[in-house]
């Protein structure tokens, strides 16, 4: 399951990473963190987990004393104006498996939390050290950004720090600046941590079909290692990350890449360019591009449910007789 | 007719290629016609290109288009006997070397599935992670677990799994497969053996030994839960030109033990970034683009490492425009860009100067970069348990659907 506060804490010990570590009472407040090791010397940090409405999920870790203004960073987001609200509990046990008031940077090693948009404050590199819960309210560590900066490479996560305070205008000749950090949601396949930018706002020379997928880093796909623990345990409970033959999931897919194509297809110009014929230009156009495309999303869905009978098949109780 | 294979001597003139070296004369170009002739193999013409595509009904696969597969073994029997309505299956391999795949690597098995789909036929892959055990020195589980790595990119290219079975050789050596094994041992002597592979007397029995290993998939009595009953069954191996000596020596074989030849169907050399004449090697990074490659590493490695064709400076390039024979982006290209037309675009505007070379990487590295996001995305959805699935020894009953 999740990953716990020493097996943390060993983590950072085995990359070398300098932290000093005070237990102290649950806490479930910054307030309350402040009495036991507010007056040793390190910056203290709010940490909040926030959800878009497409259930999109974020980690905002700011110093304390930054403002934060939903309002502000849904539209730098391009979420538009109400698009961020504080993420339900069970959110936090399920994806960050932190428990209340543990909101930390720390929370994305777990692989529950893989398309989880970390944002960290610029702050955060000015100060000697910074206070951060380690999976668990009873403690409190004290590192500084650049140790942070190597936990999080070791975990395959790109570290990137934005002023959180900023407020910039968005408008249509300002896109969003920190559109970047919207996690990018392929609902057939798992995300892997991603490097800003993406293409959400790529340009015209978009390849055959457009994707929805951001750019990815070079990182391997999860180790072996991982999944071979989860063979142990019942099928789909302990897999979150890897989804079963989902056909509404597989649907929506197809109909995404279907929709954003049918989209760049038909502009002003198509338009002027065919008159009347543009639906059968269209549809022929779709059919050409997508084909290769949605077969292989098919066989993908195909290889899949297979293997789930296969896997259900090989644990068949003989029939009783 | 086979020609018989000389003794495989480092000739200081001689281009080698065999299935552990491939280098070519003085450092220069591979000359596939030479080795054409000297293997004994056949050209890949067009009329073989229209009568593929009249058979599946469906557009040729692009490295047929462009001759990336360009040699064959007896292909024509086999599309003789599709078109009579007696199938085939397809058999190709990996010897999992290294964890890291390059599009090279995937090339044999991005025209398997080609073939898989458009003749729809049954494919067996055979990952020999005793060879490498035994060449590369890798430990036995060392192996195997490269061999299950490897099978997940492999799995990634889109084969059918109701249609595929993948296994290993520690895995599935045995039984009906031995026997055949020890079939065709039978019939090499040790001498034919040295006269093809090159073995010296300093050679472990282990790499002698191997050989039959490799042959005998292309016999479908090796399949019993798939093909029992079907000893007529022929079979085509897709697969590089450097892999035609094991399949030179099973098909001498083949009649003696009474079994049909098996086809082959050949395919180029996938070029390095740095030309031609340079190695593809696992140990520089920048000699391939790897499969797990971000887009910022494509554009790079296309943009710093990639040897062009272009003149010097713009003014001599638009002069005399690009040497499209040396050219990496024009020859990878060539490989994986769909659109012929396109293609003949490029070709024309970049030898006459009018396009730059910047141009031409930037669509490469475009191209690359879908290419690779789409094999990323399918090997993100493939599951230990997938990977058992595939190579669980399971009859498939729809596999000629």
């Amino acid at each position: 399951m999740g990953y716990s506060k020493d097996q943390l804490l060993a983590c950072l010990k085995e990359l070398q990473i300098d932290f000093s570590q005070y237990e102290h009472p649950v806490v479930l407040t910054v307030e309350a963190q402040a009495k036991y090791v507010g007056n040793l010397g390190g910056a203290l940090s709010k940490n909040l987990f926030l959800k878009d409405k497409k259930h999109r999920y974020y980690v905002v870790s700011a110093l304390a004393d930054t403002k934060v203004d939903l309002k502000v960073l849904s539209q730098r987001l391009g979420l538009g104006k109400g698009g961020l609200r504080m993420a339900p509990e069970e959110a936090l046990g399920e994806i960050l498996q932190v428990p209340l008031g543990c909101v930390t940077p720390f929370a994305v090693v777990n692989e529950s939390a893989r398309h989880v948009s970390l944002l960290l404050d610029q702050g955060f590199k000015n100060q000697e050290c910074c206070f951060f819960h380690p999976l668990a309210n009873d403690m409190s560590i004290s590192l500084n950004a650049h140790g942070l900066d190597k936990f999080l490479k070791s975990i395959g996560r790109n570290p990137s720090y934005i002023d959180l305070e900023a407020n910039p205008p968005v408008g249509k000749d300002q896109p969003p600046d920190l559109a970047a950090y919207v996690p990018s949601d392929s609902p057939v396949l798992p995300d892997l941590p991603e490097k800003a930018p993406s293409s959400q706002d790529s340009t015209g020379d978009s390849v055959g079909a457009a994707t929805k997928t951001a750019a990815f880093t070079a990182k391997a796909v999860k180790p072996s290692g991982n999944a071979k623990n989860v063979k142990e345990k019942s099928a789909d409970s302990a897999r979150p990350s890897i989804p079963a033959a989902d056909a509404g999931k597989f649907v929506e897919e197809l109909l995404d890449r279907a929709s954003a194509l049918l989209l760049s297809e038909i502009s002003e110009d198509s338009i002027k360019q065919h008159g009347g014929q543009l639906g059968a230009e269209v549809a022929n156009n779709v059919k050409k591009c997508l084909r290769e495309d949605l077969k292989n999303l098919a066989t993908i869905f195909k290889n899949t449910a297979y293997t789930e009978g296969f896997y259900a098949g090989t644990r068949c109780q003989p029939k009783r007789l | 007719m086979e020609k018989t294979e000389d003794k495989n001597q480092q000739q200081e003139e001689e281009q080698v290629v065999n299935p552990w070296e491939v280098s070519a004369k003085d450092g220069g170009k591979i000359d596939y016609d030479k080795l054409i002739d000297k293997f004994g193999c056949q050209r890949l013409d067009q009329s073989f290109v229209d009568r593929v595509q009249r058979l599946t009904s469906r557009p040729p696969h692009v490295f047929l288009r462009r001759g990336v597969f360009f040699a064959h073994r007896d292909f024509n029997d086999i599309l003789d006997a599709y078109e009579r309505g007696d199938k085939f299956y397809l058999y190709t391999g990996r010897g999992p070397s290294s964890e890291a795949l390059h599009l090279g690597h995937l090339i044999p098995f991005m025209f398997t599935k080609y073939l898989q789909d458009a003749f729809k036929v049954p494919l067996v892959i055979q990952l020999t992670d005793d060879e490498k055990c035994m060449w590369k020195n890798l430990s036995v589980e060392e192996s195997q677990r490269l061999a299950r790595e490897n099978a997940k990119d492999i799995i990634a290219c889109g084969f059918d799994i109701s249609k595929t079975f993948i296994f290993s050789d520690f895995d599935y050596v045995g039984g009906a497969f031995y026997k055949n094994m020890v079939k065709v041992a039978k019939c090499v002597t040790y001498n034919k053996v040295v006269g093809i592979f090159g073995f010296t007397g300093e050679d472990h029995i282990g790499k002698v030994s191997f050989p039959p290993v490799q042959a005998v998939p292309s016999f479908p009595s090796s399949f019993p839960h798939l093909f029992s009953g079907k000893d007529d069954l022929r079979c085509l191996i897709p697969c590089a030109i450097d892999q035609d000596p094991y399949f030179r020596m099973t098909r001498d074989v083949a009649p003696r033990i009474g079994y049909h030849k098996p086809a082959l169907i050949e395919s180029l050399f996938f070029p390095a970034l740095q030309g031609e004449n340079g190695k593809m090697s696992a140990s520089d990074p920048n000699s391939a683009i790897y499969v797990t490659d971000s887009a910022k590493d494509i554009k790079y490695k296309v943009n710093k490492h990639a040897f062009t064709g272009g003149q010097d400076s713009i003014e001599k390039h638009r002069q005399y425009g690009a040497n499209l024979e040396v050219d990496i982006p024009i020859k990878y290209l060539n490989f994986f860009l769909e659109d012929d037309a396109e293609l003949e675009h490029i070709k024309k505007e970049y030898g006459a100067g009018r396009m730059l070379t910047g141009e031409v990487k930037k669509r490469l590295a475009e191209v690359l970069t879908e290419l690779v996001e789409r094999h990323r995305r399918a090997r993100a959805a493939v599951t230990e348990e997938m990977v058992d699935a595939f190579m669980a020894v399971r009859p498939l009953p729809n596999m000629f659907d």
